[in-house]
């Protein structure tokens, strides 16, 4: 794969839709075009399963005409299709109600110049096809290799991809860059008495040389997936609840949600009102960080041109600042924290980057060893998040611990509390934290919550 | 903005990107030059126009529009796969090259005769022209406007209204190395409304919505459905301010009718995908002609219903969708296939290849999912429950289609107590294990309902629209997780 095989550069695409856009009568507007090219190679059972490869290309218009906007999205970069795409938005835009918090963000903010964020390894796209079947028939095989009881496999996939993005506006920014991304992931399947389980795990970067190696990738799914064996429902009752980074990343999922701006503005928010409050834990430190070197979420600037930046959102328990948009800063009375991404047809919004729960003092083992009874959480299921009351209630599955030991596994139970609360109740966090998606924490442990079971 | 014309699909795509019958037989031929045992190509114009309404004015609209070709090519059970968003012949070469590195040895003939046979005859499941379907914005935005105030009128404490409405139209154009051309026009139209409601500090929020492959007309018929959804919305966030605690632990559930038939899809709906069971990692493997429901329970996939949000004329392979029976009075009696497991557990395909778009290949899925209706009265089944949960709507579900797990969230449910239904509850997580809940069901209302069809399906990174339905039923003993303990 060669990530620079079209002719037509991104950047002039953008430059020329908004040249058009302005003559056909946009009073505003700003333009991105993204264009990427990736590949995956699975195999199962030590054979090739799929090869995929795939090219594409699109650009998003959004025209302004005075207070009304329109947004649009193409494939056809064409220069006629361009051309009429164009007038086309702009006409769109004059059909909607004026909004006064409509616009492009204020000039003060948009990014002038940014360090080298190292997102762009482009070494890894020359291996072969045959390399990309070798790396993940080894992270297979280290699986399945792992335990007679791993008796069965969903794959391993090795995927990579380059992309670059491109974005300018009519108030002045043009900025562009390239990224690449790396990853590599096992799902093996394992049986006993008459059961199945099946885990996975994975890695992930924007440089091959980083990547975790495929063995130890294969052999962490294959622990994971063997621990669930012989799993069973515990009785109903309330009890501390430890979660592994992966879960604990997904409780700091929904704190992400109801922090970024839409869910504000639009009042559908637990964390509504909120700034300066104690809302967590005084152990609880919450950051987004758009400008991680190699994070798997960072850029140089947002989807408006707004430099991207370190925002502290949570410290030490305590609500410091939402993740705004220009229009969400607009509609708060508040600043724009460089947040905002879109899909290339779409409005942009703001969402987290690289969002973390700061690293704690303790070793996960020591988490665990300071549970007399309680649930070790290490997979979650469902959608029984109410992100305007915090109401928490989703399935869950893991390990039991008695006397600060692992003992049997466990699963068909839920977990239910309330995410303030369970914030409010973060008593130990672990010194594990690894970046390896762009949501991150570490091992956790909650006071107590209600396990539905028996 | 280029939207689709009327025209057949098939002229439609060869005038836009300057193809012919022969070039696509060329791309066919190049993409078995490698000993395959199939291909085929997948050529997809999608436009979107969404508008959408908040704080009682519509501030937003989007259009976007994809195209691009799937280049496919199976062997044995290997899958290669090639896309590309630039149609042209250069590119569909260069993708069947791609898609070929699967296959080893030279292959013996690599000739594809597209005139030959048009392949099975697709349904007309919903015949509408372009015009009834994409109405001009002023009216779209009039509708969603009165879908603001319909809401805002059911309750003084409704502070604010979301609506959205997305009219989608597709065209596809689907040619294989069989011979078979086969091209379809697929609209669909969803609208959906969110409220919040607010008391006192007290914030609540739900939605309602619904659609299908449907004229415009669908929401603003003699029943006025885009305002029905409207009041359903705010009457939900409402209910919220009165639900207590929810009881954790097992009890009896009993399910109304509609949307709850998301149990279906969860429980054994992805379970009974042909791939799985190919493979072996589904907890449903090895269970065909097995028990693993009640007798009173026959759960059916079928994408043959007109105007459904779930049905197809064709799948995205180009096989005409079926009814299909999954299980027949309590037995397992079918698996959902494509044309690739169903090649490899030696079955006919059942019209259930279905793909996101042309970015993706297509998989075994469902399409509308639902349990024929039964003979109790659904009223009698509440009064037949001392003490349980009567869950009306869902939000979404999961499932872990190995060993069985699924979840699916209750969005308005309520206590029932000596046989009447009680206070609401807060939104809760129901679990259970997929080839036993089934067994536990003991009552079955006459009432069969489809959803209102706003389904989305996920698998593999790949959504897809999708409906279910269900009658009242009465499940003894689901897990029900409540923070009461």
């Amino acid at each position: 794969m060669s990530a620079s095989s079209t002719a037509i550069d991104p950047a002039e695409v953008v430059e020329r839709v908004l040249d058009r856009a302005r003559r056909a009568g946009a009073t505003a507007c700003d333009a991105v075009a993204v264009e990427a090219e990736s590949s995956s190679t699975s195999v199962r059972l030590g054979e090739v399963e799929t090869v995929k490869l795939s090219r594409e290309r699109r650009l998003g218009l959004r025209c302004f005409a005075g207070a009304s906007s329109a947004v649009a999205s193409t494939a056809d970069f064409d220069p006629a299709a361009v051309d009429a795409f164009a007038a086309q938005v702009v006409e769109l835009a004059r059909a909607v109600a004026p909004d006064p918090f409509a616009g492009l963000p204020d000039p003060s903010l948009l990014a002038t110049e940014w360090p080298d964020l190292e997102l762009y390894d482009p070494t890894g796209l020359e291996l072969s096809p045959e390399e990309r079947v070798a790396r993940a028939k080894a992270c297979e095989a280290a699986a399945l290799s792992a335990d007679p009881r791993l008796v069965n496999s969903e794959g391993a996939d090795f995927a990579l991809g380059a992309a670059r993005v491109a974005y300018a506006s009519s108030a002045g920014f043009a900025g562009s860059y390239r990224s690449t991304s790396y990853s590599l992931s096992a799902a093996p399947v394992a049986a006993e008495d008459g059961a199945m389980q099946r885990d996975y795990w994975y890695d992930a970067s924007r440089s091959l040389d980083r990547l975790a190696d495929p063995e130890s990738i294969g052999r962490t799914a294959a622990a994971r997936t063997l621990r669930r064996l012989g799993a069973r429902p515990v009785p109903t009752q309330q009890v501390p609840v430890v979660f592994d980074p992966q879960m604990a990343a997904s409780l700091l999922s929904h704190l992400a949600g109801a922090v970024c701006g839409g869910a504000l503005y639009r009042r559908a928010s637990f964390l509504l009102d909120r700034l300066g409050q104690d809302i967590a834990s005084p152990l609880f430190t919450v950051i987004d960080d758009g400008r991680l070197p190699r994070g798997l979420a960072s850029r140089p600037f947002d989807a408006e041109g707004t430099a991207t930046r370190r925002t502290v959102v949570v410290e030490r328990g305590v609500l410091k600042s939402y993740l705004l948009d220009g229009y969400a800063a607009r509609k708060l009375s508040l600043t724009s924290t460089g947040s905002a991404s879109r899909s290339v047809g779409d409005v942009p919004s703001a969402s987290p980057t690289n969002f973390h729960l700061a690293a704690g003092e303790h070793a996960p083992e020591a988490i665990i060893a300071s549970v007399p009874r309680g649930l070790y959480v290490t997979g979650l299921s469902g959608f029984g998040v109410n992100g305007v009351t915090g109401d928490y209630s989703r399935g869950a599955s893991g390990i039991w611990i008695e006397n600060g030991e692992l003992t049997h596994p466990v699963e068909e139970v839920t977990i239910a509390g309330n995410l303030l609360q369970m914030y409010r109740d973060v008593e130990m966090v672990g010194n594990d934290l690894v970046f390896r998606s762009s949501i991150v924490a570490p091992t956790i442990k909650l006071r107590q919550m209600t396990v539905a079971g028996r | 903005m280029s939207n689709p014309p009327d025209a057949a699909p098939q002229t439609f795509f060869f005038d836009r990107f300057g193809l012919d019958a022969r070039a696509l037989e060329s791309t066919l031929g190049a993409a078995l030059a490698r000993r395959a045992d199939f291909a085929d190509l997948y050529f997809e114009f999608r436009t979107v126009q969404g508008v959408a309404l908040e704080e009682g004015s519509v501030k937003k609209t989007t259009h976007s529009v994809s195209q691009g070709v799937g280049v496919r090519v199976l062997a044995g059970e290997k899958t290669g796969y090639a896309y590309s968003d630039e149609v042209t012949v250069e590119r569909l070469q260069v993708a069947a090259q791609h898609a070929r590195q699967i296959a080893s040895a030279a292959a013996t003939s690599t000739s594809v005769d597209l005139r030959r046979a048009g392949g099975a005859q697709p349904h007309a499941l919903y015949p509408v022209a372009s015009e009834q379907v994409v109405r001009p914005l002023p009216e779209r935005i009039a509708l969603l406007e009165r879908v603001d105030r319909e809401a805002r009128a059911f309750d003084r404490r409704i502070t604010n209204v979301m609506a959205s409405l997305a009219i989608e139209e597709k065209v596809v154009l689907i040619a294989n190395s069989a011979g078979e051309l086969v091209a379809d026009r697929q609209p669909l139209l969803r609208l959906q409304v969110a409220c919040i409601a607010e008391d006192g500090g007290v914030r609540h929020s739900a939605s309602a919505g619904g659609g299908g492959r449907v004229a415009f007309d669908f929401l603003v018929d003699d029943e006025e459905r885009a305002l029905r959804f409207a009041r359903e919305a705010a009457r939900q966030a409402i209910v919220a301010f009165d639900a207590v605690d929810t009881p954790a632990g097992q009890m009896t559930v009993v399910l109304g009718p509609g949307w709850p038939g998301v149990l279906l899809h969860e429980a054994v709906g992805h379970g009974l995908e042909g791939d799985f069971n190919r493979k072996g990692t589904s907890a449903f493997a090895k269970l065909m002609g097995e028990r693993v429901a009640s007798e009173l329970c026959t759960v059916i996939d079928d994408g043959t219903l007109p105007s459904r949000r779930g049905s197809l004329n064709v799948d995205d392979e180009g096989i005409p969708t079926r009814r299909n029976v999954l299980i027949e009075k309590g037995r397992l009696t079918g698996y959902l296939q494509d044309r690739l497991n169903a090649r490899l557990m030696g079955v006919e395909p059942t019209g259930n290849g279905r793909r996101e778009s042309f970015m993706h290949y297509p998989m075994p899925r469902m399409t509308n999912t639902f349990m024929l209706a039964g003979e109790d009265d659904p009223d009698d089944i509440i009064r037949s429950v001392d003490r349980g949960l009567y869950a009306v709507s869902f939000g979404g579900g999961q499932v872990d289609i190995t060993n069985g797990k699924f979840v699916f969230s209750a969005s308005e449910a309520y206590l029932i107590e000596g046989g009447k239904i009680g206070a609401p509850v807060k939104d809760a997580t129901l679990i259970g294990n997929g080839p036993d809940v089934l067994t536990r069901i003991s009552r079955v209302g006459s009432d069969l309902k489809l959803d209102e069809g706003i389904g989305v399906c996920g698998k593999d990174g790949q959504s897809v629209p999708v409906g279910v339905g269900l009658p009242t039923i009465r499940i003894d003993g689901l897990t029900v997780g409540g923070t009461r303990a």
